[in-house]
């Protein structure tokens, strides 16, 4: 595992969170769009983020890989620890978290000018890594990780653009993939597919689990319960309930949960 | 309203509707064509004068002496293609870079003042800046040079550039640039291998039209490269440029030279618009 910053980690929270959220608020200017939000991401799970429009569950998943730092006027406040070490401290690289902690957007975004060998490898090559035999090993791994080798590897220098939406989307996860990451935040990475490349995504989601831990943004609740093992319900910036996501859906603690849950409101 | 009435009402409405689209069509056409009235017209005045002179000799040799026949320029033809690249060097570099500049780090405190200045020198006449060249370069010269041509025609690229590379760089999605920012990659490989890439042929596009738009200029060449009757490679030596020879042989007395100066006309005209068709053609094909 590479480490995000050059001191020794020390580990100061329970060892059995990859992430460990403490009291996280994220704010645009002086609106604050997460409040005090406290969780814990355990390995090798689907953790999913639910709530309504607004709620600021994406704006949540993009603190935990400091994506903030592009948007202007956005500040995080809170603890972040990754592996025990607050992503967030002076000391650390934004850039060696992003290595570490990837990301999977809700439109498909592949490069536009690369090759579908080259968008999975860019991460990699782009970082000066171009040893042939590595990047080709890389490429079918990754590919075959996201469940798209058998139908792209005739058409590999072919251009990105040229593949289905959920094709392309599946690249995307794929090019995640090939940095090896500990952690992949995806946001609402079906969202713009259609119910067939949407389930293949879901099928991806169990075996993915096993190598790297996910947190997903849904609206869709079918696809967290389907998809996860523990789910965080937002509501209005505040983290309302967590638990296992078959708790969640059949006896939530939360009156907040149990409507929106049941489709009262959202 | 009746049935009847709502069939009548939407017939006349419908005639009415056919008449203002027809009149409509109409002024854009005519519009269209006062666009093209005016190159078509020099294009045809230019062939009729020039074409005659256009031959070998025209391409290959030096100007003749006033009266006699013959000659061509050569000299010009190689000058101008001198004063752009020199242009280019200038104009390019530090266009492409302050494009770069304003369309990525659009947070930062100096962008506005820059785009505001960038878009500022576009309205400067061309004379301003050769009279510009003219006291960086030519005065510590003690003499008239190419490089000083050269430089002057390259300022006039900047803004151009500038503008052209901010607006296509402003095109490439946000989402492209987080996919990169996401796998780790620091700001300026995202900007260098995965932005500049998705608009390169954006900003090949300007750099082309800005090249196609100084290659005409003759005003800031006056007192800059100032022409040259001979062949001259050193660009610290005054230089010849097609434009200057339409300003000299256009005053000139001879009726020969006038059909020269046409024929050069016709040659950097063909140039521009082969340059900018080139372009289309080129990206038009890419980008399918």
């Amino acid at each position: 595992m590479m480490r995000i910053a050059d001191e020794v980690a020390v580990p100061e929270a329970q060892v059995d969170a990859v992430l460990d959220l403490h009291d996280v608020n994220v704010f645009y200017g002086a609106t604050r769009a997460v409040k005090d939000v406290s969780m814990a991401v355990r390995p090798n799970t689907v953790t999913a983020l639910i709530g309504a429009s607004g709620c600021g569950k994406t704006t949540l998943l993009r603190s935990l890989n400091r994506m903030h730092d592009l948007t202007k006027g956005a500040r995080v406040e809170g603890r972040v620890l990754f592996e025990g070490q607050d992503i967030y401290d002076r000391s650390v690289d934004p850039v060696a978290v992003r290595r570490v902690i990837g990301m999977v957007f809700q439109k498909p975004n592949p490069f536009p000018t690369m090759t579908v060998y080259d968008n999975v490898v860019a991460g990699l090559k782009l970082a000066g890594r171009h040893r042939r035999s590595e990047l080709d090993e890389v490429v079918e791994r990754s590919l075959r990780q996201a469940a798209l080798w058998d139908e792209v590897k005739d058409r590999l220098n072919g251009p990105a653009t040229g593949l289905s939406g959920g094709q392309q989307q599946r690249l995307c996860i794929a090019r995640s993939l090939a940095v090896d990451p500990a952690v992949l935040l995806m946001d609402e990475p079906t969202s713009a597919l259609d119910p067939q490349a949407t389930a293949r995504i879901e099928e991806l989601l169990a075996q993915l689990k096993q190598a790297v831990t996910i947190v997903i943004v849904t609206h869709n609740m079918q696809q967290a319960g389907r998809v996860s093992d523990w789910t965080a319900f937002m509501h209005l910036g505040e983290l309302i309930e967590q638990g296992p996501t078959d708790q969640i859906f059949t006896r939530p603690q939360e009156e907040l949960t149990e409507r929106y849950i049941s489709g009262h409101f959202g | 309203m009746t049935v009847r009435s709502l069939a009548k009402h939407g017939r006349s409405n419908r005639l009415r509707r056919r008449f203002a689209d027809a009149f409509a069509t109409g002024v854009i056409v005519l519009a269209a064509a006062i666009v093209l009235t005016p190159l078509v017209l020099v294009l045809a005045y230019l062939i009729g004068r020039g074409v005659g002179s256009l031959d070998l000799a025209f391409f290959t040799q030096l100007p003749a002496p006033a009266g006699e026949p013959g000659g061509g320029v050569a000299h010009a033809i190689v000058g101008t293609l001198e004063l752009l690249v020199i242009a280019s060097v200038i104009g390019l570099t530090i266009g492409i870079g302050t494009g770069v500049f304003v369309a990525e780090y659009p947070a930062h405190p100096l962008v506005p003042t820059v785009r505001l200045l960038s878009d500022a020198l576009i309205g400067i006449p061309a004379i301003v800046m050769g009279l510009v060249a003219y006291a960086l370069i030519v005065v510590p010269f003690h003499h008239f040079n190419g490089l000083s041509g050269g430089v002057s025609l390259g300022l006039i690229m900047i803004p151009y550039v500038v503008r052209a590379t901010d607006e296509v760089m402003r095109l490439v999605p946000g989402t492209v640039r987080e996919a990169g920012f996401a796998l780790g990659l620091p700001r300026w490989r995202v900007i260098v291998s995965i932005v500049i890439p998705s608009a390169a042929s954006g900003i090949i596009t300007g750099a082309m039209l800005a090249m196609a738009r100084v290659a005409g200029e003759a005003a800031p060449l006056l007192f800059t490269a100032f022409g040259n009757q001979y062949w001259n490679f050193d660009p610290l030596k005054p230089i010849a440029a097609l434009p200057l020879v339409i300003y000299t042989y256009s005053i000139s007395p001879y009726d020969s030279w006038h059909r020269i100066a046409s024929a050069s006309s016709l040659v950097l005209v063909v140039f521009v618009l082969l340059t900018t068709a080139l372009t289309r053609f080129v990206f038009a094909r890419r980008a399918r």
